[in-house]
């Protein structure tokens, strides 16, 4: 039988109640520490039997360790209450609320667990943007437990004269760390897994860093953190682009003074070009401004020539996808293929309830190396929510990927959401 | 060889099977494997060298080398940094730091014995 995912959470807090250290504790159950210790932070599941003799070496009843009874909710209350010390709660009282109100006990420990179980995840975030821990012990245990395997075996196939209780001692020491191998080989194949299908914690690109960096701010780049000092810019070059988004933005700033722009919106409504023309500006910029500002709903897109999306900022009901390539409908690829023309569409997205925005798009191209040089193009697609109305929309979808239109001429690939 | 050896390394069977190497070339060999107690266990054992993991529970072994180094009684004591982090920052960090030697992880026990033998001859 499998347990639940807090049990290593209650078996620590038991041997940590105990003064029990880690190494003792595994020790006397003939596990290692090291798997203890995945095992306390709900890294591994524990099977049964084993939990059985840790249950014994701690003194105290399977049931406590499994479901987490009375005593569990009075550690667990007592831990939220040291937690909220403003809220000054009743200790002298818990027994009172937990046997009163059982169910609203147990809801107040579990909200306390999965709050401190939020805090470890920001703080696993925060340390893998820096030094990508999780991926730094996995590779630990795998390289911990092959020294371990090279060494003994080399002990067992080099000395002859070995006595009988060394060699069992090192047959045995081998058999836990073969299994060990396996157990972090696995994890590693997990954590691999896990960034190669993009989830959410496997902030994994440079490009990601920059849009959590000005996410946090919410794409308000004048109250951005400072570059140098953002967690979310953990790589430099991340920082490189940090810094370049922001160098245009303080040019576009420059360009369309706050004042100035909120006089001309009142003109011309949040129309890219007018505001263009008006500042004698790139239309690029005006839509760069129209999106990263203080309250601004607008969501932004811009790629290179290759389509490759280099902004993303996500707009209500549609997001860019961060993995694989983008649905080609988009109005920002027909602007790619037409420079320096105004493209405008009412685009809907997949699904009983796909979001329906005005997309803007214009492309710009540039020589920055003169008449010799290559000649670049920059995409970019506004879009602002839109009500229902008469005017003709285009489907569009995410990517192909995920998109659930079957029929779309414009497919490069089977759909995973269907079937 | 002879000499008196501190292993402060966690991992029990990799202790067991270093212990078992180095006190088959004739050193006595102590094993401590929390990083915490580490300290006073060297101001106890006064061993001729120490071997040392990086990563262990307590206290790192980047944190014991600098203490170690920071105390007159041990900045000339004989350290084997011990890692299976064999590269980059963490290398750098303990070569500056102070380290007699470095040693990554996985090894071969003939390297293990030459190095030992190198720094208590050396």
């Amino acid at each position: 039988m499998l347990l639940s995912a807090l049990t290593g959470t209650r078996l620590r807090e038991r041997r940590l109640a105990l003064g029990m250290r880690q190494g003792d504790l595994a020790a006397r159950v003939g596990i290692s520490a090291s798997y203890l210790n995945l095992i306390e932070h709900n890294r591994r599941r524990i099977a049964e039997d084993l939990l059985a003799q840790m249950a014994r070496a701690l003194d105290v009843p399977l049931a406590t360790l499994q479901e987490g009874p009375a005593d569990g909710l009075l550690d667990g209350l007592r831990a939220a209450a040291a937690a909220v010390p403003a809220a000054a709660a009743e200790v002298e009282r818990v027994d009172d609320l937990i046997g009163r109100f059982p169910g609203w006990s147990a809801a107040l420990v579990e909200l306390h667990d999965r709050s401190r179980a939020l805090a470890r995840a920001v703080e696993v975030l925060n340390d893998r943007m820096a030094h990508d821990p999780h991926l730094s012990a996995s590779l630990h245990e795998v390289l911990s437990a092959v020294s371990s395997v090279r060494t003994t075996a080399a002990i067992l196939a080099d000395t002859d004269d070995i006595d009988a209780e060394w060699r069992m001692r090192f047959h045995r020491n081998l058999h836990e760390d073969s299994e060990r191998l396996a157990q972090g080989a696995e994890a590693l194949v997990a954590y691999l897994d896990a960034a190669g299908q993009g989830q959410d914690q496997a902030i994994t690109t440079p490009q990601d860093e920059v849009e959590a960096w000005a996410e946090a701010c919410d794409w308000n780049l004048a109250a951005a953190e400072d570059i140098g000092h953002s967690a979310h810019l953990a790589s430099g070059a991340g920082r490189v682009l940090a810094a370049a988004l922001q160098a245009s933005h303080q040019d576009d700033l420059a360009r369309l003074p706050e004042d100035a722009l909120q006089q001309a919106l009142a003109r011309h409504g949040p129309d890219p070009l007018a505001l263009a023309r008006e500042f004698a500006v790139p239309v690029l910029s005006a839509f760069r401004r129209l999106a990263l500002r203080a309250g601004s709903g607008l969501g932004l897109v811009i790629c290179d020539g290759s389509g490759t999306l280099l902004l993303r900022k996500p707009a209500l009901g549609f997001s860019p996808p961060r993995f694989g390539a983008s649905c080609p409908l988009w109005p920002l690829f027909t602007a790619l293929a037409r420079p320096e023309t105004p493209v405008e569409a009412v685009i809907s997205l997949p699904g009983p309830q796909g979001a329906l925005l005005r997309a803007r798009a214009f492309c710009h191209v540039s020589y920055p190396g003169g008449f010799r040089g290559p000649e670049l193009r920059h995409s970019a697609m506004l879009l602002a929510p839109e009500p229902p109305g008469s005017e003709a929309v285009l489907e569009v979808g995410p990517t192909c990927r995920i998109c659930t239109r079957a029929s779309c001429p414009a497919r490069r690939e089977p759909s995973i959401l269907q079937g | 060889m002879a000499g008196r050896v501190l292993l402060i390394e966690d991992e029990p069977n990799i202790a067991e099977a270093i212990r078992f190497i180095l006190s088959r070339e004739g050193c006595e060999v102590l094993v401590e494997s929390d990083g915490a107690k580490a300290l006073d266990r060297v101001a106890e054992a006064r061993p001729d060298l120490v071997i040392l993991d990086l990563m262990l529970p307590g206290m790192s072994g980047l944190e014991i080398l600098g203490a170690l180094r920071a105390d007159s009684e041990t900045r000339e004591l004989k350290i084997l940094m011990l890692t299976a982090k064999g590269q980059g920052r963490d290398r750098e960090a303990a070569e500056r730091a102070g380290v007699s030697a470095f040693m990554a992880k996985p090894f071969a026990n003939a390297e293990m014995r030459a190095q030992v033998r190198a720094l208590l001859e050396g």
